[in-house]
């Protein structure tokens, strides 16, 4: 293999005339490790760790209390217990966040089941037991469990921004219809397969060396620094591979981390942190279940012409990364759709509860579910198809985002969408679908279309930098470090390919060191779907520094890859390089929530087809079709896996995940009542689409991202409206059947079967009772205007996303 | 201590290192064998899955999927186990492994060496045979198969879930693997006598499992220990000892009694072994007792089914196991052991309480009885969030006989509504003797609507689940709007 000086390609997206191997379809870069059970993951390394004690928290069960006094001696006649770690132990400051909001160990339990200390054994079961000795004394204190109980109560926590563009007031007056309603979605547990997992151990240099399953090692390295009181130097972070993220494990890592290196530190042996799936489940933050109130103006045409909404989440006890969710679900409330006229209000409720953080959308889901609630229970007022009324209202090409941001690519969506109707063959199905439904009094069916646009980039500009780390070694073969994680999302596989382009080698002399923080530091989050945009770029200028500097001993590219590397060892080349990438042309002021936070968008189409059970409120999806905007794609495989995947997992959030607190006020109160896969449940085999579709868009290169190809962490999994809109459909055709406007349907998130049945019986007794209908002249109901300030200053992560 | 060795991926282990507590995923993981991951440790997830030799319904042997998170260690002394780690020859990867890895089925990895086993298990199932039937034929299949046109019946899989994928790629890959190789060394095993199950007894921690020999044994065991939890496939009692602390003093294995497991099938009636599991139960019955036949289908999942038994689901009482509204429905009695003899007693007496029943300490479930000919009209519905392994909210079992567009006789068994599995007595009266026309079963649903006593949990309100009893009538109505219906079996 050789390459000629023209293969340095000029531009970010464009890929060399030979040697490409990005775009090639290839399986996961560790799916034989993963077919043969021999890929380690950090609980795995266990076994080959002599003398590892084993910890276990001590859980709270009360949702809000004082710890007034705490006896750890029970602990010790326990056999096997070797140290009990309290609030004393820490030699630096005492919390896992960075915030200051979340001490490592508490004097207050601020949700049920935290963990006030944490007890090391030489077995779990010692350390189980001697948990289970520790004597907690605590005085309660009242509890808020709900978001309703935090918003009358006034509880809230964090800035309360405001996104606005022209003038509601005077949009709504001159529309001619304005309703106005209330929209409740509920969170989501991630259920990542492997629960929260570090190791850590004081090693032969005497750092603290701590294998996490971490999707942000370098925060837990400053965490964990933090915690002992030591340099960040002192400290390295490593991570395999993690049996899935989705967001779970961006901030929530670190205390466990911390935990480990902290009882390390004290005993002087390896220390292991894992969670059962009861305590990752009741003790760790998962996705920010939303409130929101809205009143929405349409034209005559069914154009949306003003928006006035107040988005309140509920953040659970401290604020953790609520405040960036809070912001991207604001930049997401139009989803695909031009709004003229907006105000969307967001603020944090805090709530005795986990504290809820990152997942898959980062916001982004909640803000665009909104919309698309909007949307879906008005058009069958304003008499207009909803896929119609979601089409006519689609950005053109000139229009601008609320905050204030070009549209880049619109016609990409009114492409997609083309493409969907006829690869989908929606005409015709609509006909059958109709055919159906009225031949069946005991079982409808409908379909739906929704679109997704969804920015890229970190909304806070100073996260969008990445680094990589490429060696070269004397026989030819390649060493690729950088800055990503990989959890199952395929960043490393396209990392190879990335690698192996830019060199003009085969994959196969390519391979992958697992991330640590010793080798490429001071990185981003593998989130916001960006780890391949800003790693990819990262490797790429590594190799290609180191590509130029071939070119010196190899001008014409004449020698096989061997004889050039060997050639330039020789000839005292260096054969190693540091890569770096930081995204061009983002700004992003969060005092006034205006700027070009993103890269570009990504869209995607979806149409889905149920068939809901009249006497049970069961479905199943028969059909989904997706056309999506990859860009140019990396590695086709992992693109389709990961919007497969990424559906399936939003049709969990929004059909089937339940997430119940005790809100009653027993002494279970705000106990997770759901805390099992017995009793949260998450899709399985019979809840994927039976007949599942996936075209990637053509002719997509992206000009502003590596190779063209886009992020795909995220966007889909908002694809997932289509499946909740068409069981809108299906519940509305049990309705009256009269032609004209219909009275539309209000849908539980999550759409259960229950749920679903109840809105079945609402739909027969007469439709949507809570919609407020209003028409010309009318301005609705206007949702509560906060007026805090839209960020703290004393926040460090200050509207970071 | 007194345990045979264990036959590991093809190798022989010294049975060691476990207490009577220690599940057979710590123990397996203990030896180096990672492959194998707790997701849930309650059986839910099947990240544990591996493969047991089990005697076999069409073989002497059958490879079985099970979930190691649940199964006490010393259950495997003198057994065979295989684990992902064990199904590949050398760098060559098992053809279910290999469709895996090229198809996408595998994106963090971490459920994957479970989903391999339970794949595994059913490419090595004897009676898979390729079918005609496409996919999207099978997709309109009830609940009792999906399968693939190689015979890969997708239920195999219903035990384990996927956090990353969305399922399609497993689903394309255990729909394109092949039939087993007949010189397989693992089809090979299946051909031979299962591993003979002995005594075997583990002691650690004060505590003891005990393997009994036969029923004598577990009766004087039983004499001398009433208080001893008796495990068949663990998968309740696993989920005790894992999530809720349990630690029984004596654990006793039952699942392997020959007096346990027998089946037999008579003029008047069907006797179902207390320890055969319901994966054995419904490949025997083979369609006979079609309401059998879909609560089996409906039960939990493949991995559960496999080790679950009639025996447990009855012994632990719950009110909302499946399998005690399907047999109310059916009037089976339950077949009693003691050291004085069998007794008799209608499941209908059975129950006394929450998770009490009339057995009697130093009982145990020897069998199940259910009388022949069963009734003409028989249905299985089951309420919950989830068609693969769900726990019901609601469970209903029904079984009328139909004359001359009268009803002449109804047995209906309901789950999910009381302190214990009931009979629905008055839906009863309300349709015996009545037309099988849509204002008897209107009426009769109402009254159904009023059985029990419903609670509001997070599975559902007590209101969904008052208006599920009614409507699971007029959906049987719906569906069998027939007028003859009568008793064929």
């Amino acid at each position: 293999m050789s390459r000629a000086p023209e293969h340095l390609s000029e531009g970010l997206a464009q890929r060399p005339a030979r040697g490409v191997v990005v775009g090639e379809s290839l399986p996961h870069e560790s799916a034989a490790g993963h077919v043969t059970g021999t890929a380690l993951y950090t609980d795995d390394l266990v076994g080959r760790t002599p003398g590892c004690l084993h910890a276990h928290p001590v859980q709270v069960p009360v949702a809000h209390a004082r710890v007034t006094a705490m006896r750890v001696d029970p602990a010790y006649d326990v056999p096997g217990v070797v140290r009990v770690l309290t609030a004393a132990d820490v030699p630096g400051v005492n919390d896992a966040g960075i915030k200051h909001d979340e001490p490592l160990f508490g004097d207050e339990v601020m949700f049920h089941g935290h963990a006030v200390a944490w007890v090391l054994g030489e077995t779990l079961e010692a350390a189980r037991r001697g948990a289970l000795a520790v004597e907690v004394d605590v005085e309660e204190l009242p509890a808020l469990v709900s978001i309703h109980d935090a918003i009358e109560a006034g509880s809230f926590q964090g800035g309360q921004p405001t996104l606005a563009r022209g003038d509601v007031e005077t949009a709504l007056a001159e529309a001619t219809h304005v309703f106005s309603g209330e929209t409740e979605m509920a969170g989501q547990e991630h259920f990542y397969l492997e629960t929260h997992c570090s190791l850590a151990l004081v090693d032969e240099a005497g750092q603290m060396f701590v294998q996490s399953s971490t999707q942000h090692p370098t925060e837990t390295q400053e965490i964990v620094a933090h915690v002992l009181g030591i340099a960040s130097h002192e400290v390295t972070v490593q991570c395999l591979r993690m049996g899935g993220g989705f967001g779970g494990k961006e901030m929530q890592p670190h205390g466990y981390a911390a935990v480990a290196a902290l009882g390390a530190r004290l005993t002087g042996r390896p220390v292991r942190v894992r969670l059962t799936r009861s305590q990752d489940m009741t003790m760790t933050g998962k996705r920010h279940g939303f409130h929101a109130a809205w009143r929405a103006g349409f034209d005559d045409d069914a154009r949306l012409v003003a928006l006035d909404a107040t988005l309140t989440s509920d953040g659970g006890w401290s604020l953790d990364l609520s405040e960036p969710v809070l912001a991207r679900a604001l930049c997401h409330v139009d989803n695909a759709y031009w709004i003229p006229h907006v105000r969307v209000n967001g603020r944090v409720a805090r709530t005795h509860k986990t504290s809820q953080t990152a997942f898959r959308g980062f916001g982004g889901p909640q803000g665009m579910l909104v919309v698309e609630d909007v949307l879906g229970r008005c058009a069958p007022r304003l008499g207009v198809p909803a896929q119609v009324v979601r089409e006519r209202n689609f950005y053109a090409d000139g229009q601008d985002t609320p905050y204030g941001q070009p549209v880049k690519q619109p016609e990409r969506l009114h492409r997609a969408w083309t493409t969907l109707s006829s690869e989908a063959d929606l005409d015709a199905r609509r006909a059958e679908v109709a055919a159906f439904n009225a031949a069946h009094p005991h079982a409808k069916r409908g379909l739906a279309t929704t679109p997704v646009k969804f920015g890229i980039s970190f909304n806070l500009t100073a996260f969008n930098q990445a680094g990589a780390l490429v060696h070269v070694y004397k026989d030819g073969s390649v060493l690729v470090n950088h800055g990503g994680t990989e959890m199952g999302q395929g960043l490393h596989t396209k990392m190879l390919q990335v690698a192996a382009t830019a060199l003009g080698v085969p994959l196969s002399r390519v391979r992958l060191a697992p991330t640590r923080t010793d080798k490429v530091p001071n990185t981003s989050a593998t989130a916001a779907s960006s780890g391949a945009d800003l790693n990819g770029a990262a490797v790429r200028d590594a190799c290609e520094q180191i590509t130029a500097r071939l070119l010196e001993v190899d001008p014409d590219g004449s020698m096989s890859w061997e004889d050039r590397v060997r050639t330039a060892y020789m000839s005292r080349v260096q054969l190693f390089a540091a890569g770096f990438y930081k995204t061009e042309g983002l700004h992003w002021d969060s005092s006034i929530m205006r700027g070009e936070p993103f890269k570009y968008f990504a869209y995607g189409v979806a149409a889905a087809e149920v068939e809901v059970d009249g006497f049970t409120g069961g479905y199943r999806t028969r059909r989904v079709d997706v056309v999506h905007d990859v860009g140019a794609s990396l590695s086709p495989l992992v693109d389709v896996g990961q919007i497969e995947g990424g559906y399936v997992q939003g049709a969990g959030w929004l059909t089937l995940e339940d997430l119940r607190w005790d809100e009653g006020d027993g002494p279970g109160r705000g106990r997770l009542l759901t805390q099992a896969a017995s009793t949260y449940k998450l899709p399985s085999l019979s809840e994927m689409p039976e007949d599942f579709r996936v075209t990637l868009l053509p002719d997509a290169s992206e000009d502003g991202a590596v190779y063209g190809g886009k992020a795909v962490g995220e966007p889909p999994l908002m694809l997932a409206f289509a499946t909740r809109e068409a069981l809108r459909e299906a519940v509305a055709a049990f309705g009256p059947d009269d032609e004209g406007p219909g009275p539309g349907v209000d849908l539980a998130s999550p759409a259960t079967p229950e749920a679903v049945w109840w809105a079945i019986e609402r739909a027969r007794a007469g439709g949507d009772d809570r919609l407020v209908v209003g028409g010309a002249g009318a301005t609705g109901t206007e949702p509560p205007q906060p007026d805090g300030p839209a960020y703290r200053p004393e926040s460090e992560r200050l509207a970071q996303q | 201590m007194d345990a045979p060795d264990v036959t590991v991926n093809g190798r022989a282990v010294p049975f060691a290192g476990a207490t009577p507590h220690t599940t057979a995923l710590d123990w397996l993981r203990g030896l180096g064998l990672t492959g194998a991951k707790e997701g849930c440790a309650e059986g839910e997830c099947g990240a544990c899955s591996v493969m047991v030799a089990r005697p076999g319904v069409d073989s002497p042997t059958e490879w079985t999927a099970l979930n190691a998170c649940l199964m006490p260690a010393a259950q495997l002394a003198g057994q065979e186990v295989v684990t992902a780690e064990g199904l590949a020859d050398g760098d060559v990867l098992h053809p279910v492994q290999a469709e895996m890895a090229a198809r996408g089925g595998s994106q963090c990895g971490y459920c994957t060496p479970g989903f391999v086993c339970s794949m595994a298990a059913e490419f090595y199932r004897p009676g898979r045979v390729p079918t005609s039937s496409t996919t999207e034929e099978a997709g309109e299949d009830d609940a009792d198969h999906e399968c693939g046109p190689n015979g890969f019946d997708l239920h195999a899989l219903s035990g384990n879930l996927c956090r990353c994928t969305g399922y399609r790629p497993i689903r394309e890959a255990a729909y394109a693997v092949g039939q087993a190789d007949d010189a397989d060394p693992l089809t090979a095993r299946t051909r031979q006598h299962p591993p003979a199950t002995t005594y075997a007894e583990v002691s650690a921690d004060g505590a003891r499992f005990v393997r009994p020999a036969d029923l004598p044994a577990l009766l004087d065991l039983l004499a001398e220990e009433p208080d001893a939890v008796l495990v068949a496939g663990s998968t309740d009692h696993g989920v005790e000892v894992n999530l809720r602390g349990a630690r029984p003093p004596l654990t006793v294995a039952v699942d392997r009694l020959d007096e346990l497991r027998g089946f037999t099938l008579a003029d008047d009636h069907v006797e179902l072994g207390a320890a055969l599991t319901l994966t054995e139960i419904e490949r025997r019955l083979a369609g006979r007792l079609p309401l059998i036949g879909q609560m089996t289908a409906q039960f939990a999942s493949r991995l559960i089914r496999n080790g679950a038994t009639l025996g447990g689901n009855l012994g632990t009482g719950s009110p909302i196991g499946d399998a005690a509204p399907a047999l109310l429905a059916l009037e089976a009695e339950v077949v009693l052991a003691s050291a004085a003899g069998d007794r008799t007693v209608r499941l209908a007496d059975y129950f006394t309480g929450y998770r009490t029943s009339v057995r009697e300490p130093g009982e145990v479930i020897r069998a199940v009885r259910i009388p022949l000919p069963a009734r003409g009209l028989t249905a299985f519905h089951k309420i919950a969030k989830r068609r693969f392994d769900d726990i019901s909210s609601v469970a209903v079992g029904f079984a009328l006989d139909l004359e001359d567009g009268v009803v002449t006789a109804a047995r209906i068994g309901l789950g999910g509504v009381a302190a214990t599995p009931i009979r629905a007595r008055a839906t009863e009266t309300a349709l015996e003797g009545r037309a099988w026309n849509a204002d008897t079963v209107a009426a009769a649903a109402d009254v159904l609507g009023g059985e029990g006593t419903p609670l509001d949990d997070h599975r559902a309100s007590a209101a969904y689940r008052a208006a599920m009893l009614r409507t699971s009538l007029l959906k049987l109505h719906a569906e069998h709007p027939g007028t003859s219906e009568r008793a064929t079996a």
